[in-house]
């Protein structure tokens, strides 16, 4: 069967600052007619300047200089600009990753679609109404005649991305290119834009391009694979060959850096790929990966590797699998391992005798150290003509936790459902509306100014995104010695002994921080720019370390961060948390990193706890029918499972007007009519284990 | 020659900023992180093309900021007591002595030996004839000016010319072996790079300014000392020597109205952001209010109240320099108080961006006051705002200040300034034959110093202004990038984060 | 949104106070009225009784913010502050040195005002945005590297240049249309074309760099990408997508001028002698008419203010997502 499309050595080159980018380096591939095939990746390795590639459609900087790309005998790069046109948006179609910034603003959606109508079939008037229309009603938007005179504004982030899907149906394509088109999403709702796609082409026939660097979306998505790493194809796998026997090291590191609970139970320190992808602007000789690959040897640093047949249809591009570069060392001794293999292999080489033991017991009898009851934070609405407060925003409302010392609670949720705000709550940076945030017995609500500021250093914050969250005119030094200074850390304990407070003792105390968080020492006279995503991470981590606190709220740390990096990332929490002693609130929404890092999960939805207990508890055996849906809607890499999914409809609702009674009840599959009335009790399971849900009976006696 | 220094108040402001930049350029070059946005203005040509001649309009300026009062030789002080002159005296115009006191009657054509107006004239015999009369210092040293003046010019011109091009050749051969040392290579090849406009910083465009500044510099001094090489005004003054003076006035209203203005934006604007709440409406009321009066009429106001509070109070003011110099100040104030609304508001809003920037949070919760949060996280990541809007309202202010001389309510009638240039010489429009020439001077001066200080401020603004993306030349046909294959090399980390 | 416009309306009254404010403090407290008196009698001829009867020619006889010689209400009414500043809040702008209503002179001199202003405005809008086009369709090419030095270069220039320069080469040299001067009906027309030129190229340079500046910032957005994606001409993509968008920063910030073109331009009018505002205030401030220049302060404020709410307005009709919010 011929290819529908087919790149062979593309080259596409950013023109940027000083040194041009080689974005793309003699990329080859091909896709078949109805096909899936998914470019996976970490960011910066090339994938979406691929995607624009093939569209032509590259920023200003760029530029294709080398290759083909032809889609069935046609060479698009040979095509004039104004044919290039008519391929765009007919036979090949595009969806980005921001469905928020990706539509116009100021045109309604039916417009936005009715214009690939127009021009690529001359449809207009009723026709094409009727088109729009039907387009639409494909892609799961209800009420589509009201919906199409709506401005995308007052869509919501699935919806948006819905329309970007109905508006690249609508050329009837041969192609879909999908950028990321779920990263952006909830889960819930990235649940329901995958099954959309896979549903869309199987009836529609048309093949998908799909850049991600999920490898769980991947594995559900994909009849084929490719492994994208700095401007090349590493290796190129049908979809269950890939999955259960990954042959590039790259692709074996991003499976074995995956956090879930099969690693945490068997306290496994994850796999990290150390160091950070080359810079594209420098020259490669020999093996890309080699700088980072464990199995490298001389020959990798000095020859690039040619591409190597694992078995029919997989190929991957490493010297471990050229039997003529190889000589002695033959395919056994590097085997192309399974998940499982990996996972063994992991726990004999990186048996780490510091790791606590995870074991249930010891994890009662710790004193408690955070109890937070009560607590709401509403933010007024104001409207009419004096700004009155009409209502509030009950971003927090009354949501109760305690953590213990040395254990780290994870708070899941998706976006918008205030578990930052929680955060911020409790670290009183927010004050809040009413409840109790008690810290080892000082209730923190309320507590007068001067004496709040001499408890902080025991409670501290690490944030979402590594680049905002260093002022960047700041060296690190100054950076990490902000809190000791502002919270006089290191100066009470060496005042009475030397003379010059600010001199060498502080001094020692950043390397030493530095040190911890896996930095040189020489690291603190730079600036963070001069730093990639991770690395000001654990800048971040080592600044709120400085103060010695008990307690660290992680606002979704390593949700801006590759798989690989993130690996490093939870790694050293989990060492620092067992070296430290350090109690965790960890706010995220990524289920396997919860399942992983965290003792005791409490689920949020709209403002309120839904169900709370340990790890194995709440993952193993959910209860509350949210904590079902958002469990069973995270992809998994497991092929074979066929699982339950429960799908929910329609999105979160807004936490200004929540709907009555149980808040989860417009999308609950089991609703009942009591859901509508009034918010359940607590129901008790275990004497961690509870959840509030009418499914269940109510707790006997409340504490 | 004995004096005394006098310092206005626009003179110690000047001093004041000077003392500022150098700080400040001592402060940058300590820090690599804010040295680099500077270094992409070094390396932009139109940049650094527009700062060398930026350069001699502030030399000339600077001179002209030195102030003092020379001592008066009286014949009869018994007492050995100096008196000193009234007048108020530049070190510019102690260097342009010449220029300055070789006044003709009235207005004189460029490069003419004659007078542009008729006058009688008694011959010898005791006839009366009604011609144009010898000017009194242009073109004096000729016998007749008929036939040799032309020849004359070209000579003197030449001379002067050739004199500028080879102080030239001395300033781009010592550049070069400073550069050749610099890099270690011979003289030549670092000539050849000049030549070849391979340097890091453009001095191929720079030499070149600085060969057509110096050459048109050279024919002008030569030429000046005998003729008026830009006529003369009403009253026989050289225009040339107004010009130059003008520059003075238009660079202390560009810089000191700024200066003026920073503490206030600064101050307000940040506390708006950061505050919020009631900080914020009282200072957004505060603004819009002052922003909601047209400018011109505010500004026309304020300079007529103030010009009567000056006039009513005459015996404030020791000498004539003195009060014109406080006009100056208050226009300055005036520009300034009237435009930091708009550098106010842009602060707010960045500020207000800021503080939910999560390195803000954290200091927070550290419990940082909000005066170090202030100082040391929004006060440095909001400069590049301040400088971009101080390099951009500079032109705008020079412009502002030959409008407003014109309806009057600029600077004092006695300073020399562009607008008092072309406020003069617009009288004498309807003339015929017309006098053109101040008013030419009067722009082609100002042109030059608008222009050059906009190239410099878009310069300054693609260096600094992150938004503002400079589309990169492409490139059609690259440097063919050597295959990979073909020898061993070994991997250069190119940043930091490979060497961990 | 009536909500909201209403809210904006309330928030002007303030902002009018405070205004008033700042002129009464300007030209009552800085300088007392004697000082005033002094001032544009001279110096050297001035006396006690001068003053005075210059005082009661304009009434500024009276105390500045409290009459303890009146009674009642007139304790306050009868001041400076209530019939100078007060009174502007219901246009009574009083009299001019020369005698003349303010009011009525502000009433008859806008139209010609209007008559150069607007055509300036009107104009130029579709000028400037036609040319900021063509240099964006021509983006990262030479069309719009000489375009941008070109407009650097007219930035550059003072305006005082064009109108000199103008009315020298089309007026005197070439002898094309009147040098100055005003005439009503068509005759008008001859007049104006000069000024209006004029008045278009001056404000071309800022302008349509400015325009190509917030077109290229919407062009580097994701939804441009979305509409190429979709197969859809350079053209359409500018006009339909790009122009729409941009339309909104543009059109919001034009709106805010609009009242204000009843001041007209202070010094074209006063070049090309149009009996409009511009040249009455400029005359003003030459014969330190105070009486006047405080009435065009309070006057421009207000149109300034008028300017804000169209503003506000606008945006509700352009922007869907005010619009429905």
């Amino acid at each position: 069967m011929s290819p529908l499309l087919r790149i062979d050595n593309l080259e596409t080159v950013l023109h940027t600052g000083s040194a041009p980018v080689w974005a793309v380096d003699g990329l080859t591939l091909h896709i078949l007619k109805g096909e899936t095939f998914a470019l996976l990746g970490e960011s910066g390795c090339g994938k979406s300047m691929t995607a624009l590639s093939v569209m032509r459609l590259l920023p200003e900087a760029g530029e294709i200089i080398a290759g083909s790309i032809r889609i069935g005998e046609e060479d698009l790069l040979l095509l004039p600009e104004a044919a290039m046109r008519g391929v765009r948006g007919k036979r090949i179609s595009m969806i980005f990753q921001e469905p928020m910034l990706s539509l116009n603003p100021v045109m309604t959606v039916g417009d936005q679609i009715g214009e690939v109508l127009k021009r690529h079939f001359n449809l207009r008037g009723l026709l094409a109404q009727e088109r729009i229309l039907e387009i639409l009603n494909q892609v799961g938007i209800s009420d589509a005649s009201r919906h199409m005179t709506e401005y995308p504004f007052q869509f919501s982030g699935g919806m948006k991305q819905r329309i970007m899907i109905a508006m690249a149906l609508a050329g009837e394509p041969d192609l879909l290119i999908a950028d990321e088109p779920t990263t952006a999403l909830d889960v819930t709702i990235q649940a329901q834009v995958l099954d959309l796609m896979r549903d869309l082409q199987q009836r529609a026939g048309m093949a998908i391009l799909l850049i991600t660097h999920d490898l769980a979306v991947a594995a559900q998505m994909a009849h084929r694979v490719a492994v994208m790493y700095a401007g090349e194809i590493v290796e190129t796998a049908m979809r269950e060959d890939f999955f259960s026997g990954p042959a590039h090291p790259y692709s074996q590191k991003l499976f074995d850096s995956l956090p879930g609970k099969a690693k945490r139970k068997q306290g496994l320190r994850l796999a990290a790929i150390g160091g950070n992808v080359p810079p594209l602007s420098r020259e490669f000789v020999g093996c890309r990966f080699a700088d980072r690959c464990d199995h490298a040897w001389e020959l990798c640093h000095e020859i690039a590797p040619r591409w190597s047949v694992v078995a029919s249809g997989h190929q991957v591009r490493c010297h471990l699998f050229n039997k003529d570069a190889t000589q002695g060392i033959e395919g056994p001794e590097f085997p192309s391992r399974g998940l499982e293999a990996g996972v063994h292999d992991l726990e004999r080489s990186e048996g780490d005798e510091s790791q606590p033991s995870l074991s249930s017991e010891s994890r009662i009898s710790h004193p408690c150290l955070l109890s937070v009851t009560g607590l709401k934070v509403y933010f007024p609405i104001h409207k009419g003509l004096m700004k009155s407060t009409v209502g509030y925003v009950k971003a927090v409302d009354d949501v109760s936790l305690k953590i213990q010392r040395g254990k780290t609670l994870a708070l899941v949720g998706e976006s918008g459902c205030g578990k930052t705000t929680v955060g911020k709550g409790i670290l009183q940076l927010i004050s809040p509306s009413a409840g109790s945030v008690r810290y080892n017995g000082v209730e923190l609500v309320g507590l007068e100014r001067n004496r709040l500021r001499k408890m902080r250093a025991e409670f501290q914050l690490i944030f979402q995104d590594p680049y905002s969250s260093l002022n960047p005119r700041m060296r690190i030094i100054d950076i990490i010695e902000e809190g000791m200074n502002a919270l006089r850390i290191g100066k009470d304990s060496n005042a009475g002994t030397a003379g010059d407070q600010s001199g060498v003792p502080k001094g020692r105390k950043v390397d030493a921080l530095l040190d911890s968080v896996g930095l040189p020492p020489e690291t603190k006279w730079r600036y963070p720019h001069e730093f990639s995503g991770g690395q000001r991470q654990r800048i971040a981590i080592a600044r709120a370390l400085a103060v010695n606190p008990k307690l660290i709220i992680c606002d979704e740390p390593t949700s801006a961060l590759d798989v690989s990096v993130q690996a490093q990332i939870l790694n050293l929490l989990k060492d620092l948390q067992a070296n430290l002693k350090l109690a965790y609130l960890f706010i995220t929404h990524n289920i396997s990193v919860v399942e992983y890092i965290a003792d005791e999960v409490a689920v949020m939805y709209l403002g309120r706890i839904v169900e709370r207990g340990s790890v194995d508890e709440v993952l193993d055996n959910p209860k509350h029918p949210y904590t079902q849906a958002l469990l069973s809607a995270v992809p998994v890499i497991d092929v074979e499972s066929k699982r339950q999914i429960i799908r929910l409809r329609g999105d979160l609702s807004s936490p200004a007007n929540p709907p009555t009674g149980c808040h989860f009840h417009p999308r609950c599959p089991h609703v009942m009519p009591i859901c509508r009335k009034t918010y359940p009790e607590t129901s008790m399971f275990s004497s961690t284990h509870t959840a509030r849900c009418y499914l269940y009976p109510p707790e006997q006696d409340p504490e | 020659m004995s004096f005394k220094p006098v310092i206005l108040w626009t003179d110690a402001l000047v001093y004041l900023l000077v003392a500022v930049i150098i700080v400040f350029a001592w402060y940058v070059r300590r820090n690599e992180h804010l040295r680099a946005p500077w270094r992409r203005v070094i390396r932009s040509a139109s940049g650094m093309v527009s700062l060398t001649v930026l350069i001699f309009f502030i030399a000339v300026g600077l001179l002209d900021t030195v102030h003092l009062r020379p001592a008066v030789e009286k014949s009869n002080s018994a007492n050995g007591e100096r008196i000193y002159s009234v007048d108020v005296l530049s070190l510019f115009d102690l260097i342009a002595g010449p220029l300055r006191t070789r006044v003709e009657k009235t207005y004189s054509a460029p490069f003419a030996a004659y007078l542009y107006a008729r006058e009688t004239v008694e011959l010898p015999d005791g006839k009366q004839v009604r011609e144009f009369p010898r000017l009194e210092f242009g073109g004096a040293h000729l016998q007749d000016p008929e036939t040799q003046l032309v020849a004359d010019v070209v000579r003197r011109a030449g001379a002067g010319g050739g004199v500028g091009l080879l102080l030239w050749g001395v300033v781009v051969a010592s550049l070069t072996t400073v550069l050749a040392r610099r890099d270690g290579k011979n003289f030549l090849p670092a000539l050849f790079n000049i030549w070849r406009g391979t340097t890091e910083v453009p001095w191929k465009a720079i030499c070149g300014m600085l060969a057509l500044i110096l050459l048109l510099l050279g024919a002008a001094l030569a030429l000046c000392g005998y003729y008026h090489i830009f006529g003369t005004d009403k009253v026989g003054q050289d225009v040339f020597y107004q010009s130059l003076k003008s520059i003075r006035t238009g660079l202390v209203i560009g810089t000191l109205a700024t200066l003026m203005m920073l503490p206030f934006a600064l101050f307000l604007g940040i506390m708006a952001g950061y505050f919020r709440g009631w900080v914020d409406d009282v200072i957004q009321y505060l603004y819009t209010t002052l922003s909601s009066i047209p400018s011109v009429l505010l500004i026309a106001a304020t300079v007529l109240m103030i010009q009567v509070y000056i006039e009513t109070r005459t015996e404030l003011f020791d000498t004539i320099a003195a009060r014109a110099d406080l006009r100056l100040l208050f226009l300055c104030i005036i520009l300034g108080v009237t435009s930091w609304t708009g550098l106010c508001r842009l602060l707010r809003g960045e500020t207000l961006k800021l503080r939910e920037m999560e390195y803000i949070q954290a200091a927070q919760a550290f419990g940082v006051s909000h005066w170090r949060i202030v100082s040391r996280h929004i006060l440095p990541n909001v400069m590049h705002i301040v400088l971009i809007s101080t390099v951009m309202d500079f032109s705008g202010l020079v412009l502002a200040e030959a409008v407003l001389s014109y309806v009057g309510v600029g600077v004092d009638p006695s300073t020399i300034s562009f607008g008092t240039m072309i406020n003069a010489a617009r009288l004498e429009m309807a003339r015929e034959p017309m006098v053109w020439w101040a008013l030419l001077a009067a722009f082609g001066f100002m042109f030059a110093l608008v222009l050059s200080a906009n190239l410099f401020a878009d310069a300054v603004q693609n260096a600094f202004d992150p938004r503002v993306k400079i589309l990169p030349a492409k490139a059609g046909i690259l440097p063919h990038r050597r295959r990979r294959e073909e020898s061993k090399g070994k991997s250069v980390s190119s940043t930091v984060e490979d060497s961990f | 949104m009536l909500n909201y416009i209403v809210r904006r309306v309330l928030y002007a009254i303030p902002i009018l106070i405070g205004v008033n404010l700042i002129t009464f403090t300007l030209f009552f407290v800085v300088n007392s009225p004697d000082d005033m008196a002094r001032m544009q009698l001279g110096i050297k001829r001035v006396t006690p009784e001068a003053i005075t009867k210059w005082k009661q020619e304009r009434g500024y006889d009276k105390p500045l913010m409290f009459n303890d010689t009146e009674e009642g209400y007139a304790q306050f009414t009868h001041t400076i502050f209530f019939e100078k500043s007060a009174a502007m809040f219901a246009f009574r702008f009083g009299r001019a040195d020369d005698g003349r209503d303010i009011a009525h002179e502000i009433k008859t001199r806008m139209v010609p005002s209007l008559a150069i202003a607007l055509p300036v405005f009107l104009l130029g809008l579709g000028v400037y945005i036609v040319f900021a086009l063509i240099m964006v369709f021509f983006r990262a090419t030479y069309v719009d590297f000489w375009g941008v030095v070109l407009c650097v270069a007219l930035m550059s220039i003072s305006g005082l240049f064009y109108i000199i320069g103008g009315q020298f080469l089309i007026s005197k040299l070439w002898h094309l249309v009147p040098i100055s001067g005003y005439g009503s009906g068509p005759d008008a027309a001859k007049f104006l074309v000069l000024p209006v030129i004029i008045g278009v190229v001056s404000g071309a340079g800022a302008s349509i760099r400015w325009y190509r500046t917030i077109f290229l910032e919407e062009m580097g957005k994701d939804y441009v990408r979305t509409a190429r994606a979709k197969g859809l001409p350079e053209s359409i993509v500018l006009f339909r997508h790009v122009l729409r968008n941009a339309m909104i920063p543009i059109l919001t910030g034009a709106v805010v001028v609009i009242p204000l073109l009843f001041l007209g331009s202070f010094i074209a009018e006063s070049f090309f002698g149009i009996p409009g505002l511009g040249s009455y205030t400029i005359d003003a401030i030459n014969s330190q008419d105070f009486a006047v220049v405080r009435a065009m302060v309070f006057l421009g404020s207000l149109l300034y203010i008028v300017g804000l709410l169209l503003t506000d307005i606008s945006y509700t009709l352009v922007d869907p997502r005010i619009r429905l919010e």
